[in-house]
């Protein structure tokens, strides 16, 4: 059948349009402004062309900082997704327990995100902070101004803490859409637990793992206010991810144009990550669905 | 293929049962001869799936035991059972190809692989699916699914029973037809022990050799869809079976008669007198009314519905409703009618069970 195109429909997008201009698509084109001009103040411009994006993709702080925001993004996905999924699959379907378990599990996810950094940096200090002060006691060096790892695992805990109950609540929504005859059937069917996952819940799961995916990827390599709060950036630079060397670079030295170089680059390299996992996860489902 | 026992089985959902309210099973005996077709009918809420939960081995009975052949089965889980389960809503593994969800049972059970490959061919060929082996179960047909679900079951090897949980409410109404008859012809075939429940007594009527009636959480008829229309053991068989159902009119009995209203209606033989105080009605079903001028007890009538080759006749004997059934071309007087019910065909029931 050939559907029939309206035209109408554009009527009813264009406030959206519009709204999303002046809020993105604006204040983009100005970033794209200083990004291929040179200023001095007073409102001067010179013409820089695409002098400040090889600058950028040919500096070696530019790609130190790339490549730990991978890591970091890598590590944190390779830990909350799984996690996520198991926590997910131990909460209880049914009965008193569920709405308390989903409000614990909310519950990181309503603080404010300079809170989480600031209750971590005083959680993890050596001299005042429960864990790091519990730590020193048990004869554990650790201390995360000063020591690289101690640092990374400081930022990585946190974001863990912080961001995998959203993955436990949408694997939970997804969980929870499986009629009951799935497992009555499996029961029967003689199948395993692993078999139950493997067959039942992670292909009902295959959605809002997407989503969770998407999600977490993007927001782990945007990754600003926590690390920021709890360790500046440092010891060194040792977690500087993109955006806090971003910051550093236009507020900090207000290097303007390389600044906005650099973040168009930020920008495309998320658009473009994303878009591969988009592509991977659902070209998979298009293929299962011939 | 096995016998199935129910041994003195009621179940509760609630932990400490008070009254007989409590159960959603009351205690009953019941025996499923091996290899028959059974329909287990009744309106829903009335606990057919928690029966047909509990022979699955899906639920835990509360009291009673489960017997397999005289094999006592009440604690075995149900993949110990052998039996095969179709659900109401077809369950299929959507990553999986037709192949895979027919050999998944067997792979469970660690059977050795050219086994599984010449049992899921066989079963392919069975359903007549051979040619979407191959195939991605997702994207199929709910009666396709249905089938694979039933092929699921029946691939492992003399499975006990195969039970049915509406098998067909998401299929399409030319293909129901289609699908229950492919099910008996598979009866026919392996003479496997299955229980069909349903709400539609046609698909009971026409599935089964037996129909197991359920009714608030009890048994309340076993019997052969003959025996359902003739001799309904509880008025609910009466109403339930048959369109329209059975007339139930309160009466009061004396030997051979009954007395509706100011009128006498003559019955088949005399009755035990029931013991007082119970409720006393009188069962007929609309095929056994006959309007008339001639005899009979005066009744009014109120309106006619023609549906082909019947028209259902409602009609009130001293204000007593009821209705018939007359057949095509047959005169209905709109006043001074007189009704005549078929003496042979007129059970009398006691506290809505039948007074023998």
């Amino acid at each position: 059948m050939e559907k029939k195109v309206n035209q109408k429909a554009w009527f009813f997008v264009l406030p959206v349009v519009l709204l999303v201009a002046f809020s993105a698509l604006i204040p983009l084109m100005t970033v794209v402004n200083y990004s291929v001009q040179d200023t001095f103040g007073n409102n001067a411009f010179f013409w820089a062309g695409t002098d400040w994006f090889t600058d950028i993709l040919r500096s070696e702080r530019f790609h130190s900082a790339l490549w730990r925001q991978f890591l970091f993004s890598g590590i944190i996905l390779a830990i909350e997704v799984p996690l996520g999924i198991a926590i997910a699959l131990a909460m209880p379907r049914r009965g008193l327990w569920v709405p308390v378990c989903l409000v614990l599990m909310a519950l990181p996810l309503l603080i404010p995100w300079n809170v989480v950094g600031t209750i971590w940096q005083v959680f993890a200090r050596v001299d005042i902070g429960l864990l790091g002060h519990t730590l020193a006691n048990l004869g554990i060096d650790f201390n995360y101004t000063q020591d690289p790892l101690d640092a990374w695992i400081t930022v990585v805990v946190m974001d863990v803490w912080h961001w995998t109950s959203l993955v436990v609540l949408l694997c939970y929504a997804g969980l929870q859409s499986i009629p009951d005859a799935y497992y009555q059937a499996a029961r029967i069917d003689g199948a395993s637990k692993w078999a139950i996952f493997r067959y039942i819940q992670l292909p009902k799961l295959h959605r809002v793992l997407l989503i969770a995916v998407l999600l977490r990827f993007m927001d782990s390599f945007m990754i600003y206010t926590e690390p920021f709060v709890v360790t500046g950036g440092g010891p060194g630079s040792a977690t500087t991810f993109l955006s806090i060397d971003l910051v550093k670079m236009a507020i900090g030295q207000f290097d303007l144009g390389r600044a906005a170089a650099f973040s168009i680059i930020y920008f495309l390299i998320i658009l473009l990550v994303s878009w591969a996992f988009y592509t991977v996860m659902t070209g998979k489902t298009k293929e299962s669905d011939r | 293929m096995a016998r199935i026992e129910l041994n003195r089985l009621a179940h509760a959902y609630m932990p400490n049962p008070q009254s007989r309210a409590d159960f959603a099973l009351k205690e009953f005996d019941l025996t499923w001869d091996d290899g028959g077709a059974y329909a287990l009918l009744g309106p829903s809420g009335c606990g057919k799936t928690t029966l047909l939960n509990i022979i699955s081995g899906l639920l835990a009975p509360s009291h009673g035991r489960v017997l397999f052949d005289g094999h006592e089965v009440t604690g075995l889980p149900p993949e110990a059972r052998n039996i095969a389960q179709v659900f109401q809503f077809p369950v299929i593994y959507d990553s999986m190809t037709v192949y895979d969800n027919l050999a998944f049972p067997l792979r469970n059970r660690k059977v050795p692989a050219a086994e599984i490959d010449r049992r899921v061919h066989e079963m392919a060929e069975m359903l007549e699916m051979t040619r979407e082996l191959k195939r991605k179960a997702k994207g199929l047909t709910a009666d396709a699914k249905q089938k694979i679900s039933l092929g699921r079951g029946l691939v492992r090897d003399s499975v006990n029973a195969i039970l049915f949980d509406e098998p067909l409410t998401v299929i399409d109404p030319h293909l129901k037809w289609q699908l229950r008859s492919q099910l008996k012809h598979l009866h026919k075939r392996f003479a496997h022990t299955m229980i069909y429940v349903t709400h539609d007594q046609t698909e009971a009527l026409t599935f089964a050799d037996k129909v197991v009636v359920m009714y608030e959480g009890e048994v309340v008829q076993v019997g052969t869809p003959d025996e359902l229309f003739h001799r309904p053991a509880h008025t609910f068989v009466g109403y339930f079976i048959g369109s329209p159902g059975m007339n139930v009119l309160p009466c009061a009995v004396n030997g051979a008669s009954a007395r509706v209203g100011e009128h006498e209606i003559a019955l088949r033989g005399g009755y035990e007198p029931p013991p007082a105080g119970s409720k006393i009605e009188l069962g007929v079903r609309p095929e056994f009314v006959r309007l008339g001028r001639e005899d009979g007890v005066p009744v009014s009538v109120e309106r006619v519905d023609d549906i082909g080759r019947y028209r259902i006749v409602k009609a009130k004997l001293d204000g007593i409703p009821f209705s018939a059934l007359m057949p095509e071309g047959a005169e209905i007087p709109a006043d001074d009618a007189r009704v005549r019910f078929d003496a042979s065909a007129v059970n009398l029931y006691v506290d809505d069970h039948l007074w023998p």
